[in-house]
């Protein structure tokens, strides 16, 4: 999959199962698997030795997870389309308040626009929509270079710099 | 007032930046026009029924007469030389070329303006008291909290792609002037036991198609808390307002449907997490900006003056408008003059670019070179000795706006309705004419006195209809123009919703219908009672009675039932 990470591009072998029936067996190879179904087989995945991965939407909350959340390298973050932002306060929570370090996937409607907000909030993985010029939506994390408030990035209130 | 430093200049200028390359690549066909419209509605830009329309953020309301006449400027060379001032203190002008707009948000950073969020599902330009800074009434300054608000909440990361739009009013009056209780966050400045001055927090009112008046969900927040109670409200709802129906989106029906206390309990729950965070406000970054807001030199000798009682003895047409039009300052022998963008004939709120150019000279002559924007859709010269009354009406005459109607019945607010906008249902600006041209006795309006008239094209209510002491809101039927009329709605701190009078009216009858309502006004109004007063006294019976003489008896029976 062409993703974007740490504001570069690459390629990586993770799939997203976008739909994955919870009684299916356990899928080979690296996958991002709905978060239903690790709920449902979660005994089952913690015998297996790998690194494991799941994917969220906005009617998840990340207080569900908040308990697992050793065990993920990799939390998706569904945005089904831009108007839907809930997946930005999923990012905060995680990264501010359970201080998930793992990496934080903005899968779905990733426009290159939002991008400098979703990295903002602690998104560091940015799977780029078919059809995109990811070389393009780089630029965008250099649209502003002065950000007014605090979040899970590095920045601080603009006044603590006056 | 606010003067940007180079962090302020940098972030409106990549702003520009960023529409220009948006906006070459959708005109490029780079962009779709699906996903052109996001990026176009975060900049203000809305493609309306006959061309864009570009609302500009006015802070709080606060211009400098140099931002004024960039306001001139900018009508004159990309539109057709006017603009029209909203209930919301912004402007916007109807008729911009979608290929120039990245030059107008340029040149109106070059007065540090922009059109940031000023459209789109974030936080909006935070409002207040158009007489902030000078009010009698006022126990701080609200400005400085506005401008705060602003800030922090300009390209928030996380409150950009909200369930619906979000604004926050702040008053610091005991006079509510900005419409507090029908914003999603409405913040009044009070006082505690103590004698320490925070907020009372109200959340989820709001007008449209269900109209709340907002509870208070914490009557004393500490100001160093201010952001970090705004966050939590903020996430509570993004993660939690409606996104499946956009006429259930706002907070207002998040705050109803949970109910006032599981909301509150929300909120305070989300607030312990994040309260002592970096959110958490220095006092030296409040009184910096409150450095922003200083009163200017005034003249002490300013009440010695006599020529203002002067000329109001001998001048009735003067003393008209001064009786109207005229705000008591805090300061002895200063007033605050309202300018009426509403003369017969005008569409309200709407100022040409002569007009704009005249304000701002005048200002810069008389009132410190500043300007208010209104609620009302006026604009105020804030600090105005009394002396310069008399010539500042003369001159203010002299480019018609110096109507003397500040409050009455045809200081009317007024949506764009059916002439602009393509949501509407009907007409309001031909209403407002015709109002006008019915009520053009200036004699008679003084008599009827204070007097809201509200005005909606559609049930999204950009013109407050339900909060007017008469709402008119226009509907169709059978593809025809009709108007729903409602009495006894206010906006202020005694807020509450109108009452419907009585099946919807055909256009030609508004005018006679008010006619009607003003009759019975007059026939029952004791000693010094608004109409709205009146109307809370003795009811809607008389007025239903006198417009709808048949009916009323049907309905009354039905009633009984
Ligand atoms: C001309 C194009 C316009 C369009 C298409 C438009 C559209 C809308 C819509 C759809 C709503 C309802 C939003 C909701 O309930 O969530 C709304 C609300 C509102 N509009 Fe407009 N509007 C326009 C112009 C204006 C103008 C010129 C003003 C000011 C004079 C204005 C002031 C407002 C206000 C104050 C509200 C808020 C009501 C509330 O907060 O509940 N609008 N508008
Ligand atoms: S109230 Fe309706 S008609 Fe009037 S501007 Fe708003 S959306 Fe348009």
């Amino acid at each position: 999959m062409r993703i974007i990470k740490d504001k570069k591009i690459s390629d990586d072998d993770w799939v997203i199962a976008r739909e994955l029936d919870d009684s299916a067996p356990i899928p080979e190879g690296n996958v991002i698997l709905p978060f239903s179904y690790w709920r449902a087989n979660r005994d089952e995945l913690l015998k297996q030795d790998t690194a494991h991965a799941v994917w969220i939407d906005g009617d998840i909350e990340t207080e569900e997870l908040s308990d697992d959340l050793g065990q993920f390298s990799i939390i998706g973050l569904d945005f089904p389309a831009f108007k839907d932002g809930r997946s930005y306060t999923h990012a905060r929570m995680l990264r501010d308040r359970y201080n998930f370090e793992g990496e934080l996937r903005a899968i779905g409607d990733v426009l290159r626009d939002q991008m400098f907000f979703m990295f903002r909030c602690g998104i560091d993985c940015f799977q780029v929509s078919e059809g995109k010029d990811a070389e393009d939506a780089l630029k965008s994390f250099n649209d502003f270079s002065v950000r007014y408030q605090a979040a899970a990035d590095d920045a601080v209130p603009i006044y603590k710099l006056r | 007032m606010y003067k940007y430093d180079n962090y302020d200049q940098t972030i409106v200028d990549e702003r520009v930046a960023q529409f220009r390359d948006q906006t070459e690549r959708f005109l490029a066909g780079k962009l779709t026009e699906d996903e052109y419209r996001p990026l176009r509605l975060m900049n203000g830009l809305y493609v309306q029924r006959y061309a864009p329309m570009l609302r500009v953020a006015i802070p709080y309301g606060l211009l400098s007469s140099e931002q004024l006449r960039m306001l001139a400027h900018i009508s004159r060379k990309y539109d057709k030389n006017y603009a029209h001032f909203s209930t919301r203190q912004n402007v916007q002008f109807n008729w911009p070329a979608l290929e120039t707009v990245p030059d107008i948000l340029a040149d109106l950073a070059s007065v540090e303006m922009h059109a940031i969020q000023t459209s789109g599902n974030d936080i909006r330009n935070t409002t207040s008291d158009q007489f902030a800074g000078i009010a009698e009434d006022e126990l701080e300054d609200p400005r400085p909290y506005c401008e705060i608000i602003r800030q922090w909440s300009t390209f928030h990361p996380e409150f950009s792609f909200l369930p619906r739009k979000f604004k926050i009013a702040v008053s610091g009056a005991t006079h509510d002037r900005a419409a507090v209780k029908v914003h999603d966050i409405g913040l009044y400045l009070v006082k505690n036991d103590a004698g320490e001055v925070g907020f009372n927090v109200i959340v989820g009112g709001g007008l449209g198609r269900t109209p709340f008046i907002g509870p208070s969900i914490r009557p004393f927040l500490e100001k160093q808390h201010l952001l970090s109670y705004l966050e939590a409200i903020l996430r509570v709802y993004n993660r939690f307002g409606r996104r499946d129906n956009m006429y259930r989106a706002r907070i207002k029906i998040l705050v109803n449907d949970l109910g006032k206390e599981e909301f509150t309990r929300q909120v305070e729950e989300e607030w312990s997490h994040i309260k002592d965070s970096v959110l958490k406000l220095d006092q030296k970054e409040i009184n910096r900006v409150k450095g922003f807001f200083t009163s200017p030199e005034y003249d002490k000798n300013a009440a010695e003056d006599s020529s203002f009682d002067e000329a109001e003895k001998s001048n009735k047409a003067f003393s008209n408008w001064a009786k109207r039009n005229l705000f008591t300052h805090r300061v002895a022998g200063y007033k605050a003059v309202v300018v009426s963008l509403k003369a017969p004939g005008i569409a309200p709120g709407d100022a040409t670019d002569e007009q704009m150019d005249h304000i701002a000279e005048l200002a810069d002559q008389y009132s410190y070179g500043e300007i208010v924007v209104t609620h009302d859709q006026n604009l105020v010269l804030p600090n105005v000795k009394q002396a310069d009354l008399f010539s500042l009406w003369e001159k203010l005459s002299e480019k018609n706006l110096a109507t003397a109607n500040i409050g009455l019945l045809t200081d009317m607010i007024c949506c764009p309705g059916l002439d602009f906008c393509a949501l509407a249902n009907a007409g309001s600006i031909p209403i407002a004419k015709q109002i006008n041209e019915k009520f053009d006795d200036i004699d008679y309006l003084h008599d009827i006195g204070d007097l809201k008239i509200k005005m909606s094209g559609c049930m999204n209510a950009c013109g407050h209809h339900h909060v007017g002491h008469i709402g008119i809101l226009g509907v169709r039927k059978k593809d025809e123009e009709f108007y729903q009329l409602t009495l006894g709605g206010s906006a202020e701190e005694d807020a509450c919703l109108g009452d419907r009078l009585g099946p919807s009216i055909a256009k030609e009858e508004v005018a006679d219908v008010i006619s009607k309502l003003l009759d019975v006004y007059v026939e029952l109004r004791q000693d010094e009672e608004r109409f709205l007063d009146t109307y809370r006294r003795v009811g809607i019976t008389p007025f239903k009675d006198r417009v709808y003489p048949k009916t009323a008896v049907k309905e009354k029976a039905y009633a009984n039932n």
